[in-house]
Formats: structure tokens, C-alpha cells, sequence
């Protein structure tokens, strides 16, 4: 497929995060699939099994930050933070029987209690057609920076 | 015994603080949290004189690794010479003070300077080729162009640096959280490891309130609503609170609670979400640790949990993972965090990847966790602005047991350990 359908799907993601249409979201994703934000600074091949990460949700956690972050007990986002999700550099990289690798550059803002944090960085995807339609079945998204001093905290979907 | 007691009496503390024992009441004035003045004392009389924790044995395997860090505010680099000796030393050249050694670890036969090019030795010695002439014949005779060495002592594989040269020893400064380091230490057989890198993140609040909400069994089921609806789900079944619970006064500022909890632990308990296989697994590690270290030990160890605060600003979780964690304060309403997972040297790939597990879905920047407490910090120290119209925090609760009844974890009498230490020492002259 043309580069121009896995952007068109990166920018309609991008929208759902912007709007917290999380459900729908959550729903671009397979059973199998794995959403994970390694340690910023991490190489591309860093392993949840053996690498301190963020955040390596396998389908089961992934629902459940959905449902946290729309609870309004989950405080770090309640009240709700403004976001917008940039994307850009999109690229085909590859593709293997898991699907297409597809990569892009990113760069998220979250405003809250007057504070605005920017993510940069680059996101991995593995996406694949399931029944017509196109699905993630693995997002990988790298912060480009050494640490987290300046935000802090990633409670948002990058 | 705690080396702080003889002098307990002496002092009168700050002003700082309410300690009503008679009326239960346990107070800290705001002010603490908010002062350039107190924040200058603080690093001044505990952070200059406490020992801090530097790194774990596990960090430096080999003879001439290095990791540098910065800790207490001091740039240092923590190595191992070509014989295997550990060395902390100042991360600043004596020449004009660039930082001798600028990647987070490594391994190197010594160190030198991109500025002038002056170079050292990994024992921290001069040892630069300059032209005869140029500098006098007996040019650092007194070791003034070595690496300034800070004071170093372990416990176990627990690393500590003290910038007091005239501190008391790590073991008495320690005092009974050793008993907390001996459990860790006795996970497994073959000792603990860092694994995979730190987690480096800051928070804008002040430093003590974090060491206050590392060992707060009072707040888990209000602030960590969202985490206890995911772990009911994830283990399949509801999680209940800890049903026993203990305060460990560990003397000297440090304090730790114990108690048991609803998770499962890669050392040793088994929940329904890791499968038959698992179980089998966790049943041989378990036997392996009660051969060990026996019975009751072996409880401790695998049924039981602790938050230890080690003062001033050293975290020990052993609840469903295990994490360290150091603090220090960049501003009175600012401090910047560094967290570790470490596990069991040798586990399972499956086992490392259930610990880093639990740990991610409590713990850390992305955890359901730790970012609703960085968000209580944060809201407090917002609220502190109005200290001079609402002056003090209360943490008197549970205060007013009866004489000899045991505190519980939902007390607050751990942090009033911490407290009563930073007050000895904050006035202290
Ligand atoms: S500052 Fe290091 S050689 Fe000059
Ligand atoms: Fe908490």
C-alpha cells in the first residue's frame, strides 16, 4: 500500500488521543498487540524482559490504562490534561509476517495546571489489515531525550 | 545502637516542628518545604554530612567499569581500578574543573580530561606526561593534581559516599535498616542486580514530601484507587489491603512498614495470572529460599513487603517489585528522582520480565501509580503558597496509641522518625 494510507491512519490516531476518543483508540488494537514507551535514550532494540522501561502494556494493561485514564480517579490526569499529538516523517521501513514497519517522528504537548510539557521522539509501528482494516499490532514509542527531568511523568497515550 | 541517641537530648531542634507526645499531636510548619534558607541548612547539615547512597555492586562487574552520577548535588564517578578496588572521586578535573569523565558508565583504564587533556589513572592519580620545565620538579607532590577521592564505605552491595570526612562509620549511620538491606540482599542465592538502567524523572515539589509519601500506608486506597481496580482484575480476585502491618523504628531518621498485600512476588508468591507453570516455579524458588535462610526468614522474605526509608533520601520498596530510589532537591518546590529495579541475579527471563512487570504497573513515570502521587505532591506544595494563613501539616495520627501498642503501618509514625531526625540535624549547630 501507498505511504499516504499508513500516514492517514497515523493522523486519525493522532486525532483520538487529541480528543480522548480512547475507546476507539483502544480499539486499533489486536489482542496480541503490545504498546511500550522504553527509558528515553533507549535504542530501538531495547526488551521489556530485560530493559526498566515506562511503560510496556500488553493488550490486557492497555485496556486497563484506557479505563484508568477516563476514570477520574486517576488523579495525574484528572482534572483532564490538553493535548496535541504532532506527526510527521512518516516512513515504511520494512515488512515481515508480522506486518508493515511503519515509523514516524512525533511531537506531543500536555498542558496542565499551566504547565505545558513537550514529547519528542519517534514512534515504531508494526501494522497489519484485519479484516479490511488496519490495526496496530505493535507501538513502540522512543522519548529523544536522556530522561524524564523536564516532564516528569508520561500518564498520556504519546 | 543508633549513633544519634546520645546527642538526642542536646539539642533543641528547630522551630519547625510541634512534637506533642502527651497531646498526640505531631505538626511541620510549611516553611520547611519552602525556603531557599532551609533548603541551603539542609544540604548544609544532611546532605553534606549524611551518608548517600552511590551505586550498587552490581552496577561495576568488572575491574575498570565506571558509572558516574550525580548525587547530593556533587558530580561523582564510581569505578573500580585496575585491581578491582572501588573508588568514588570527585567528577572534576583539578586542573580548571571540567568533568573528567562525561558517559553515564563504561569501562576505562583511566580517565582524561577534554579541556587540557590532563589524564588520571583509575585510582584517581595524576598521570600526565607534561614537558620538564613547565611545571615545578615537585608538581603534585601533596596529590593536589589527583582526583579528589570522597569517603566510600558498602554494606552488603549497597555503595554509600559521605562528603563529612569526619562522619561516623556507614554500619552504625545505618543502624538497624541493615536488617532491611540483609533481606534484600537475600532474595537469591547469588545476590541482586540493577537491571536495565534507571528511571530519571523530577517532580515539582519539595524533596521531603516524597520521602513522607514513599513509606504513606495511609493514602494507598485513596490515591491509588485505579491501581487497586486493575490489580483485582489482573490477579482475579479482589485485592485486599494488607492485613498485618508493622512500624519498624530503625533508629537514626530511618523507618520502614511491613506487611503483606494482594500482589504477587517474583520472590515468592504466586497469583492465578502467571499460570500453572509459574506456581511450580515460585514453589521451587521458595524452597530454595527457605533451605537458605530457613522458615521464618523465608516468610518474611516472600510473604511480606516493605517500604524503608533510609535517611534522608534513600527508598527501598520491596513490595511487588523491587526499587531504589534517590531524591534530592534542585529547588525548595523542585527535586529530580532516580529510581532502580533490581532483581534476583540469575531469574528467569520470564521472572525479570513479571518483576519489571509489577514494577511498570505501579511504579515510575508511566506507572497507574507513582504519577497520581507526584500529583499529590505537586497540589501540596501549590497549596503551601498560603503557609503564612494555614501554617502546619498534621501527621499526628495514630500518635496517641496506648503506651506499647504497636503502631501500624497506617500511622504516621515512620515519618515522624524522618522528622525527628531532620530536626535533630536542622538544629544542630
Ligand atoms: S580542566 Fe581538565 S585539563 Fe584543564
Ligand atoms: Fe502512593
Amino acid at each position: 500500500m501507498a505511504r499516504s494510507v499508513y500516514e492517514e491512519f497515523l493522523y486519525e490516531e493522532a486525532a483520538m488521543l487529541d480528543e480522548w476518543r480512547l475507546d476507539e483508540w483502544l480499539a486499533l488494537f489486536t489482542e496480541e498487540s503490545v504498546y511500550e514507551v522504553p527509558r528515553a535514550g533507549a535504542k530501538d532494540s531495547a526488551d521489556s524482559s530485560e530493559d526498566l522501561f515506562y511503560i510496556a502494556d500488553n493488550y490486557f494493561r492497555l485496556g486497563h490504562r484506557v479505563k484508568r485514564m477516563l476514570d477520574k480517579a486517576a488523579h495525574a490526569e484528572w482534572p483532564r490534561s490538553v493535548q496535541s499529538h504532532m506527526i510527521s516523517n512518516v516512513r515504511i521501513t520494512g515488512s515481515d509476517e508480522k506486518g508493515v514497519h511503519v515509523t514516524c517522528r512525533f511531537i506531543t504537548h500536555r498542558a496542565k495546571n499551566d504547565v505545558t510539557d513537550t514529547y519528542a521522539g519517534h514512534h515504531n509501528y508494526i501494522l497489519k489489515m484485519v479484516n479490511g482494516e488496519l490495526r496496530i499490532i505493535s507501538k513502540r514509542s522512543f522519548i529523544a531525550s536522556d530522561s524524564l527531568r523536564e516532564q516528569g511523568k508520561v500518564t498520556i497515550i504519546l | 545502637m543508633p549513633d544519634t541517641l546520645a546527642s538526642q537530648d542536646k539539642t533543641q531542634g528547630t522551630s519547625l516542628i510541634v512534637d506533642d507526645r502527651e497531646g498526640g499531636l505531631f505538626r511541620v510548619n510549611r516553611q520547611a518545604f519552602l525556603d531557599d534558607e532551609i533548603l541551603e541548612q539542609e544540604r548544609d547539615k544532611i546532605f553534606n554530612r549524611c551518608w548517600l547512597f552511590l551505586g550498587h555492586a552490581s552496577e561495576l562487574p568488572n575491574p575498570n567499569d565506571f558509572v558516574t552520577r550525580n548525587v547530593g548535588g556533587k558530580e561523582l564517578i564510581f569505578n573500580r581500578d585496575r585491581k578491582g578496588e572501588y573508588h568514588a572521586f570527585l567528577n572534576t578535573c583539578p586542573h580548571r574543573g571540567a568533568m573528567v569523565e562525561r558517559q553515564e558508565f563504561g569501562n576505562a583504564l583511566g580517565f582524561k580530561c577534554f579541556y587540557h587533556g590532563w589524564a588520571f589513572n583509575n585510582n584517581g592519580n595524576y598521570a600526565t606526561r607534561h614537558q620538564p620545565g613547565v611545571y615545578p620538579e615537585d608538581f603534585n607532590g601533596d596529590g593536589c593534581a589527583n582526583l579528589v577521592p570522597v569517603k566510600l564505605q558498602q554494606y552488603r552491595d549497597f555503595f554509600f559516599v559521605n562528603y563529612d570526612n569526619g562522619a561516623n562509620s556507614l554500619e552504625s549511620y545505618l543502624a538497624d535498616s541493615r536488617m532491611i538491606l540483609d533481606l534484600i540482599d537475600e532474595h537469591g542465592p547469588n545476590g541482586m542486580e540493577v537491571v536495565g538502567g534507571a528511571q530519571k524523572y523530577s517532580i515539582r515539589s519539595n524533596w521531603k514530601l516524597l520521602m513522607e509519601n514513599s513509606y504513606d500506608g495511609y493514602h494507598a486506597l485513596d490515591t491509588h484507587e485505579t491501581y487497586f481496580k486493575y490489580l483485582t482484575d489482573a490477579i482475579g480476585g479482589p485485592a485486599e489491603m494488607p492485613k498485618v502491618t508493622n512500624v519498624m523504628n530503625l533508629g537514626n531518621g530511618h523507618a520502614s512498614i511491613e506487611g503483606d498485600a494482594p500482589w504477587g512476588r517474583p520472590v515468592a508468591k504466586w497469583i492465578p495470572a502467571w499460570g500453572e507453570k509459574a506456581k511450580t516455579e515460585i514453589e521451587e524458588i521458595k524452597r530454595e529460599v527457605v533451605s537458605r535462610v530457613g522458615e521464618e526468614r523465608a516468610g518474611r522474605i516472600c510473604q511480606l513487603g516493605r517500604n524503608t526509608g533510609i535517611f534522608p533520601n534513600l527508598v527501598i520498596n520491596d513490595i511487588m517489585a523491587i526499587t531504589i530510589r534517590t531524591f534530592y532537591p534542585v529547588e525548595p518546590g523542585l527535586m529530580d528522582v532516580t529510581a532502580w529495579a533490581l532483581g534476583v541475579k540469575g531469574e528467569s527471563r520470564d521472572f525479570r520480565k513479571r518483576r519489571l512487570d509489577n514494577f511498570l504497573e505501579f511504579l515510575g513515570p508511566g506507572g497507574f501509580a507513582t504519577p497520581d502521587d507526584v500529583e499529590a505532591l505537586e497540589s501540596a506544595y501549590r497549596g503551601y503558597a498560603a503557609y503564612k494563613l494555614a501554617p502546619w501539616n498534621d501527621i499526628s495520627r495514630g500518635m496517641s496509641r496506648a503506651d506499647g501498642e504497636p503502631f501500624k503501618a497506617d500511622d504516621e509514625e515512620q515519618m515522624r522518625c524522618f522528622w525527628r531526625e531532620w530536626d535533630r540535624r536542622m538544629g544542630a549547630e
